[in-house]
């Protein structure tokens, strides 16, 4: 209880999980609260924010606010969707490669270095544009299967620090069985690592699935920020001077960005003891003054001395 | 002789306000010019705490909530350490004052050459050296703790537990400091290793004229090698006088205590005797005399009214004990200050 109210006592977590619990919201509300279905065509043709089109319309008179609310849900889903394939992925393979060694963690380093050379983004394009009409869920599992490997990597690198650890060797010199010395001695030494894993991967996967959109491959009929700044690239949105068709779209995942990065820093300080008492260093004294928790600076109050 | 480093009435806590855990309680302690002052006690009586607090090295939440720490440069004027700037820390540690601390041969880092580490030091503190002046002094100091200078390249893993902690004492002394803090240097070492160490510290000591504070759990070896010893208990100094002093006729129950609890090579054979019970929660410290509760010679002021440093006779040594009360009330410094305050 107290360990989760730290967490949300973190001003920058607690920001960037108001932020980002306001775009789940509008994941799940989106198409409901829309003013207006994000495909129907209307009369006010590329027309500037008013009382009636938030964000402006589109060439066709489609409601731009309408579409970016709309197209959260695809963005959330699949950033989500693919940064939880990609973190299984690369914990499954980086903490076995990294624990079991020998022939096993060779095949296992050949195989995410292989992926990590691979071109993340065209070979992504390839695999969407083969499949007639990629679902988001399709493109959420190529993203996932292409992405887990720089975080694989590095959690091999961890545990293979870890497992040397005297804690380790003493479990398995006690007979604990390696499935238990995984997931009790290792992952919890490894959540930082494996957080932060994920939260960048979910970027990752957000900006990916907005590139695809931008270029054009995506589901038909759904709609997301990419298709939003699809449509403007191609109907020329700078040189007609409708900034509102592209800035919205471009603000929402700046938006995105920083809401999961603040979560990133907070989980940082979170799992690690050290960062954490490094976070608040400045701390009131009983007369009302400050003082300044330093390493290797203790602080001298210079509060007169009282009778004790 | 004359001080070096004066240590008036300092208090360390931890924590702040209410939930302050006060470790080092009203602590006066004078070190002097070229000698070696012993600190012993338990775990828990606060000697880390006070050689960390005079340094100002205590890591958060500890503070340091009062008193002063007076240095007497080789020339110039004394000046508090606990009111120097940052920069002023800075230059003041390690050129003035060196601190070895408890486990130090694992400070070295793996990845550098310890030749690499003893010059770092140099590179901070006297810029203007030249690099090879800096290896040469390195060489030098290598010499001095006893390792053969051709171990330079060496990265620490190629050197024992021993050696390693010699490097730091010999990095400890590089800028030839006034003061050596050391605090438990020995206690990861085997007996013959540490008489060694101890050995060539007494010699470089005499050779180069630097003062050491001494802390351990070891009274026996503070016996050895120690000019005074000052005992520490609950946060309190019990009782300070010089090393053959302390041990032919301790004052103080504690003291006692723990000179009983080893026993000496020659002489009649004689009951080894711990001290009973365990050391005192400093959150919640006992009324009067913390050592009260586990003294078997305890009488009916010790639970009232905390007895104070005082000097039972004429030389020189103190004791905070009822049972052997100042001689003197009126011209000790420690007792007018203290009483006033209780």
């Amino acid at each position: 209880m107290r360990r989760r109210f730290l967490f949300v006592r973190n001003r920058k977590a607690a920001t960037g999980l108001v932020i980002l619990g306001i775009y789940v919201l509008f994941a799940i509300i989106g198409p409901w609260v829309a003013p207006y279905d994000p495909s129907a065509r209307g009369n006010d043709l590329v027309q500037g924010p008013s009382s009636a089109h938030w964000f402006g319309t589109t060439h066709l008179g489609q409601d731009i606010f309408s579409q970016i609310l709309v197209g959260t849900r695809s963005v959330i889903y699949v950033g989500f969707l693919a940064g939880l394939i990609a973190t299984t992925l690369s914990v499954l393979i980086g903490v076995t490669a990294g624990y079991l060694g020998g022939k096993t963690d060779d095949a296992l380093s050949v195989l995410s270095n292989v992926i990590l050379v691979i071109p993340a983004i065209p070979l992504m394009i390839i695999i969407t544009s083969i499949l007639e009409n990629a679902s988001d869920t399709l493109i959420a599992l190529v993203i996932g299967l292409t992405s887990w490997s720089w975080n694989a990597r590095v959690l091999r690198a961890q545990t293979l620090s870890l497992r040397r650890r005297d804690y380790v060797e003493a479990s398995r010199a006690s007979g604990e069985k390696t499935w238990r010395i995984v997931i009790f001695e290792l992952l919890p030494n490894l959540t930082a690592v494996i957080a932060s894993g994920f939260v960048g991967t979910v970027i990752f996967a957000v900006l990916s699935e907005i590139t695809l959109a931008f270029i054009g491959i995506t589901s038909n009929d759904g709609w997301n920020w990419g298709t939003v700044l699809f449509w403007a690239q191609g109907q020329q949105a700078l040189g007609q001077h409708a900034w509102w068709w592209f800035v919205p779209a471009g603000l929402a995942i700046a938006l995105l960005g920083t809401a999961l990065s603040l979560i990133n820093f907070g989980i940082d300080e979170f799992v690690s003891p050290r960062l954490r008492s490094a976070g608040t260093t400045k701390l009131k004294t009983a007369s009302g003054g400050t003082v300044r928790m330093r390493i290797g600076f203790t602080p001298v109050l210079s509060a007169p001395r009282e009778g004790k | 002789m004359d001080p070096i480093l004066e240590i008036r009435h300092l208090d360390v806590d931890y924590g702040l306000g209410d939930r302050a855990v006060r470790a080092v309680r009203d602590v006066s302690l004078t070190l002097h010019r070229g000698e070696v002052l012993g600190l012993a006690g338990e775990s828990g009586s606060g000697k880390s705490t006070l050689a960390y607090g005079l340094t100002r090295l205590l890591a958060p939440p500890g503070v340091i909530s009062g008193g002063q720490v007076i240095y007497h440069p080789a020339s110039g004027e004394p000046y508090d350490v606990l009111s120097l700037s940052d920069n002023g820390l800075r230059q003041f540690r390690w050129a003035e004052t060196a601190i070895v601390f408890q486990g130090a041969m694992n400070s070295l880092n793996p990845v550098h050459k310890i030749s690499t580490q003893l010059t770092d030091v140099l590179k901070a503190h006297e810029p203007s050296m030249s690099e090879h002046t800096r290896q040469a002094r390195a060489r030098e100091m290598l010499k001095l703790v006893g390792i053969s200078p051709d171990r330079m390249d060496a990265y620490p893993h190629q050197l024992s537990g021993g050696m390693r902690q010699r490097v730091m004492i010999g990095m400890a002394l590089i800028l030839q400091p006034q003061v050596v803090i050391m605090d438990e240097p020995t206690t990861a070492l085997d007996v013959v290793m540490q008489r060694q160490i101890l050995g060539q510290l007494i010699e470089l000591r005499e050779r180069l004229g630097f003062s050491v504070i001494f802390i351990t759990h070891d009274l026996s070896l503070l016996v050895e090698f120690s000019n005074r010893i000052a005992i520490m208990y609950g946060g309190r100094i019990v009782e300070e006088a010089p090393a053959a002093t302390l041990y032919r006729d301790a004052l103080h129950p504690y003291s006692k205590g723990l000179l009983s609890s080893f026993p000496a090579l020659r002489g009649p054979r004689r009951e080894l005797a711990g001290i009973p019970g365990s050391p005192p929660d400093l959150a919640a410290m006992p009324a009067g005399c913390s050592f009260h509760p586990r003294c078997p010679r305890a009488f009916e002021p010790c639970s009232v009214t905390i007895p104070v440093l005082g000097r039972p006779d004429a030389t020189g040594r103190t004791v905070a004990c009822w049972l052997h009360p100042s001689a003197d009330a009126a011209d000790s410094p420690g007792v007018s200050v203290a009483s006033g305050e209780h």
